[in-house]
């Protein structure tokens, strides 16, 4: 990559790094604002020109970054003949554009926010015709559906601009959507995604099976972005962009995407009959329509709007006819193109700001309040038109020729006819464009009486009606050039068929047909009056009616599904789930099959059988008398007990004791709710709907058990085999399931940690929320204070606790210092402090065990989680992955040598916020009862032997 | 001889928790549950001792302590909850 390779990405980023200027300079005024739009486009473009030369000289420049190469994405750009043209005319109108935007924009206008969105279209844009890779493309072409959006809805305050953008996103994301699929398979058609290896392989792409699927899709995309029949509807309802925009994006450049992905593809996919009538046909369906439907708008954008989407129709229909020479010629159009219908916009846009109004019916005789518009408007329309002397007029016959020279489903004459007709209705719009806004006599009913605007804003405009004419009288010296360079590139190299860019070719057909259409298009000006009245009373489909039926009725199908399946009940969301899992679970059974069992059964010890038959029992005491709620916990206190014995049995003894600690946090949080809850739970659902639960959940129950009992008669390979042979080598730990969890999947434990940290935040934060609102006047007025009995703070109760936590703190400490290489670690040792603390709690009561309390729980939860995170990131200052441990043996005497892990630094971050998150749920919850007019007792105990007094202190 | 007698008193401590699910299920008081739940820790307590000596190891005889500790705890929350209502008052 050389320097050329490094100014190409300097050129792709220039833009989106200068989107963050105009936001700023705004402040220093709107001509500031405006020359840093202008600032890095200029820089862009003077790098595309300092390129240009070696281009012109037929060389390729490119660029490379790796980016994703597992999946063959790279930040790869390619400067060819094709790109350098448009590259130069999405610079070069983004300078037009800024300056008449700068004039055209009104005070009330957030500026700096329209040119922050114009430059971040345009660095999409540029990436488009840039980028040498198609995921890149995909990128690039989502980005200008989505800056163009904003650019369309930019006046937010009106309904038009809105559902404007709203239909270009929908229309041109869609057909995104389906040309990533057509990308994506041609990729794998061809091996790469770099577009220089598929050009390469035209070939063997047409030769594919999936041509016909890639063709399709990839037009979907191309269709839609040019405003192709029928998804022509969206371009017009783009309009109610300001008309900078529109000039920009809905002449120049983002309309020309499609037509510049189907240059750039052009040889690879061409040259089939299906590309040739698909392509060709909708071009020419496209390109009659649009002009028809212009002839009898009356909204001046409007109608260039229609006639834009008409000449893009050429423009496709010319790169459809599959032939070299039509594909030139449409490379030349598109620079015609650019150049008349821009300056038409503008002149629009003019117009719209001078007279208020941009209704043909009400405007008229404006040559002589605006000569300046007047000429620009009518060179650009005569040029429109295709009137000799102009730009326009040269193409317009090389399509006319190349038209005449197309045999359509066996007929010699369709095209030509149909084409004439197209050329026919255009010349009588661009007619109407003139006669009907600038000749005839001057009015005195304008809106706002117009005149001429000042140069800031007519200087662009005139630069491009002075190309106009200076192409259309010296094409081969001025556009010869890069039409070459670039239509050498659209046709993939080789020799350039033979072609003249002259006025004059002799007498030929084009030339009859041009005449024909001429005269026609001035006849059928003369009839518009009455034509115009049979339009409007004909019946004709509203693409914008369809379209917004087809909205309403897929956002009725999605409520529809989604209110049916989230209807708010729990048991329906549980139902829907489990069903759906057992269904899965079936479906995937009955396909694979399974093999005979390979292992015997082993010999059920009686005492485990007992713990089996409690499991059993329990459940189902459970759930026959889960409406008792205080029993039904007591009875899930055996199923926790068997459990953890369970986890014993099975060699798991740090299992176990997580088991039970988290068993007896739970019960306690249950029952601290509990007490502000009914105690039994009502009969809500009728017996059928409980009968479907039951069938379902016993269902799911087999369906699982069936499974598990099935995987345990067989030899299955897992990966516990290589947790067990690495733990020590890789985690320098013995304890398999302390270096799972710290090392190994140290990255989910880290997440997980992070998870239970805003659990516990949003438990408090919940709570607070509650006890502000009517819940707390709720429980003020409830009394939940019968029948108790006298012992709050019983002594005996006091005593213990007290006995109990220093050993409870010295048995966490060492089951966490010795986590690494046997049974034990920091959850297990955080729950056990937790519940040592719990037990003060419970004793000596809230207000007492508060005021002990040094560090909130709060701090210990984001101390944990950022003592974990620095701990994974120390691992970056040795060169290694996020959260790699390392280890290392200390030798203190008098103590034996003892092992040194990172990963101790980790469990402590485990270990802290596991006690802080615990300990401000349990928090948490018990403050409900302070709210329910509760009373706390500051005094450790109820009597205190060395303190006679008895101080009972109230609080509200 | 050991095993004979590990037999026995594991048979016992098995009949034991059965008769503690007995008692859970049917009652009659809350409280009889609770103490019953209780007494079942203390088996289970028990048996994870008895298994240990059985395998010879002194993993199970930690993990009995640790069970030992915290086992209680639940009971405890349990009888306030009966008695006073709010654990945590």
């Amino acid at each position: 990559m050389g320097d050329g390779g490094n100014f190409l990405i300097v050129i792709a980023l220039l833009p989106f790094i200068g989107a963050l200027l105009p936001g700023l300079m705004i402040r220093a005024g709107r001509t500031a604002c405006a020359i840093f739009t202008a600032l890095p486009t200029a820089l862009a473009l003077t790098l595309v020109l300092i390129l240009a030369p070696a281009v012109m000289r037929g060389e390729v420049i490119q660029a490379e970054l790796e980016w994703l190469p597992q999946l063959g994405l790279s930040a790869s750009f390619f400067l060819d003949g094709l790109g350098l043209l448009f590259a130069g005319m999405i610079l070069g109108v983004g300078l037009l554009i800024t300056l008449y935007a700068r004039f055209y924009l009104s005070g009330e206008d957030p500026m700096g926010q329209f040119y922050t969105f114009l430059l971040l279209f345009q660095g999409a844009m540029l990436g488009i015709v840039l980028s040498d890779n198609i995921l890149l493309l995909l990128i690039f072409w989502e980005l200008t559906s989505l800056s163009s959006f904003l650019l369309i809805g930019y006046w937010k305050h009106l309904p038009e601009g809105r559902q404007g953008a709203r239909i270009a996103l929908a229309v041109t994301g869609g057909g995104g959507l389906a040309m990533i699929g057509g990308l994506l398979i041609l990729g794998n058609i061809a091996g790469s995604y770099n577009l220089t290896d598929i050009l390469r392989q035209g070939d063997a792409i047409r030769a594919s099976e999936w041509y016909h699927l890639a063709l399709v899709l990839i037009l979907l995309g191309a269709f839609t972005k040019s405003a192709q029949f029928p998804f022509h509807f969206w371009l017009p309802h783009a309009m109610a962009a300001p008309t900078p925009v529109s000039a920009y994006l809905h002449s120049a450049t983002m309309v020309k995407a499609g037509v510049f992905l189907m240059a750039r593809m052009w040889p690879v996919l061409a040259g089939t009959e299906a590309w040739f009538y698909i392509v060709s046909t909708t071009g020419l369906i496209t390109m009659i329509l649009g002009a028809a439907i212009a002839l009898f708008k009356d909204d001046l954008k409007a109608l260039l709007a229609y006639s834009t989407v008409s000449h893009l129709g050429l423009l496709t229909m010319l790169l459809g006819f599959g032939t070299k020479l039509a594909a030139i010629v449409a490379v030349f159009h598109i620079i015609n193109h650019l150049t008349f219908k821009a300056a038409l916009f503008m002149t629009a846009g003019i117009i719209d700001h001078e007279a208020h109004t941009r209704d043909i019916k009400r405007l008229g005789g404006l040559r002589h309040l605006m000569p300046v518009t007047f000429v620009i408007g009518t060179i650009g329309a005569l040029s429109m038109a295709g009137i000799p002397l102009f730009n326009g007029f040269l193409t317009k016959e090389m399509m006319l020729e190349e038209a005449a020279h197309t045999v359509w489903a066996g007929s010699h004459l369709a095209l030509p006819v149909l084409a004439t007709l197209g050329a026919l209705l255009s010349v009588a719009y661009s007619f109407r464009f003139i006669s009907h806004v600038f000749l005839g006599p001057v009015r005195d009913d304008y809106p706002h009486k117009p005149h001429d605007p000042p140069f800031g804003m007519w200087a662009a405009p005139a630069l491009l009606v002075v190309l106009v004419i200076v192409i259309g009288i010296l094409p081969a010296a001025i556009a010869g050039p890069l039409v070459a360079v670039a239509g050498g590139a659209v046709i993939g190299g080789g020799e350039l068929p033979y072609y003249s860019l002259k006025i004059w070719h002799g007498i030929t057909p084009a030339l009859f047909m041009s005449v024909i259409a001429v005269a026609g298009g001035a006849i059928v000006l003369w009839l518009h009056r009455p034509l115009d009245r049979v339009w409007i009373t004909a019946p004709r489909p509203e693409a914008k009616v369809i379209f917004d039926r087809l909205i309403a009725g897929s956002v009725t199908i999605s409520r529809a599904i989604t209110e049916g399946t989230h209807n708010g009940a729990i048991s329906r969301y549980l139902a829907i789930f489990v069903v759906t899992s057992v269904l899965l679970g079936a479906l995937a059974f009955a396909g694979g099959g399974l093999g005979a069992p390979t292992r015997e059964l082993l010999p059920v010890p009686p005492i485990f059988a007992v713990g089996w038959i409690m499991l059993i029992v329990a459940t189902l005491l459970v759930a026959t008398l889960h409406r008792q709620r205080f029993q039904a916990l007591v009875l899930i206190g055996i199923i926790g007990l068997m459990v953890s014995a369970g986890f014993v049995y099975l060699s798991a003894p740090d299992l176990a004791l997580t088991q039970i600690s988290v068993e007896t946090v739970t019960i306690m949080l249950l029952l601290l709710a509990l007490h502000f809850l009914p105690k039994t739970t009502p009969v809500e659902s009728p017996v059928s709907l409980r009968l479907r639960d039951a069938v379902i959940a016993m269902t799911a129950g087999g369906g699982v058990a069936g499974l598990a009992y099935a995987f345990l008669l067989r030899d299955v390979g897992t990966i516990s085999d290589y947790h067990l042979a690495n733990s020590y080598e890789g985690g320098g730990g013995t304890n398999v399931v302390n270096v799972i969890l710290v090392d190994f999947r140290g990255y989910d434990t880290y997440g997980e940690i992070i998870v239970l940290g805003i659990a516990g935040l949003i438990i408090f934060a919940l709570m607070e929320a509650l006890l502000d609102g009517p819940a707390a006047r709720r429980l003020r007025n409830t009394d939940y204070s019968q029948n108790r009995s006298r012992d709050r703070h019983p002594l005996m109760m006091v005593v213990a606790t007290r006995v109990m936590m220093p050993i409870a703190v010295v048995v966490g400490i060492y089951i966490f210092l010795r986590g690494h290489n046997q049974p034990g670690g920091g959850f297990v040792s955080g729950l056990v402090i937790a519940v040592a603390l719990l037990m003060q709690y419970m004793a000596s009561g809230f207000a007492w065990t508060q005021t002990r309390q040094r560090i909130e729980y709060h701090t210990m939860i984001g101390w944990g989680v950022i003592i974990a995170g620095l701990t994974g990131a120390g691992a970056w200052l040795a060169g290694k992955p996020f959260l790699t441990s390392s280890f290392t043996y200390v030798h203190l005497p008098p103590i034996e040598e003892f092992e040194l892990a990172t990963a101790m630094l980790f469990d402590l971050g485990v270990f802290l916020t596991v006690l802080g998150a615990v300990m401000l749920m349990l928090y948490s919850l018990s403050r409900i009862a302070r709210y329910a007019g509760e009373t706390v007792n500051v005094e450790p105990m109820d009597y205190d032997p060395a303190d006679t007094i008895q101080v009972t202190k109230e609080e509200g | 001889m050991i095993e004979a007698a590990l037999l026995f008193a594991s048979g016992c401590y098995g009949l034991a928790l059965l008769l503690n699910l007995w008692r859970i299920s049917f009652g009659p008081d809350l409280a009889d549950r609770i103490l019953a739940l209780d007494t079942m820790v203390i088996n289970v307590i028990a048996i994870l001792v008895l298994y240990g000596i059985w395998k010879g190891t002194a993993i199970y005889f930690e993990a009995a302590m640790l069970v030992a500790m915290v086992g209680f705890v639940s009971t405890v929350a349990y009888c306030r909850f009966l008695l006073r209502g709010d654990i945590i008052e």
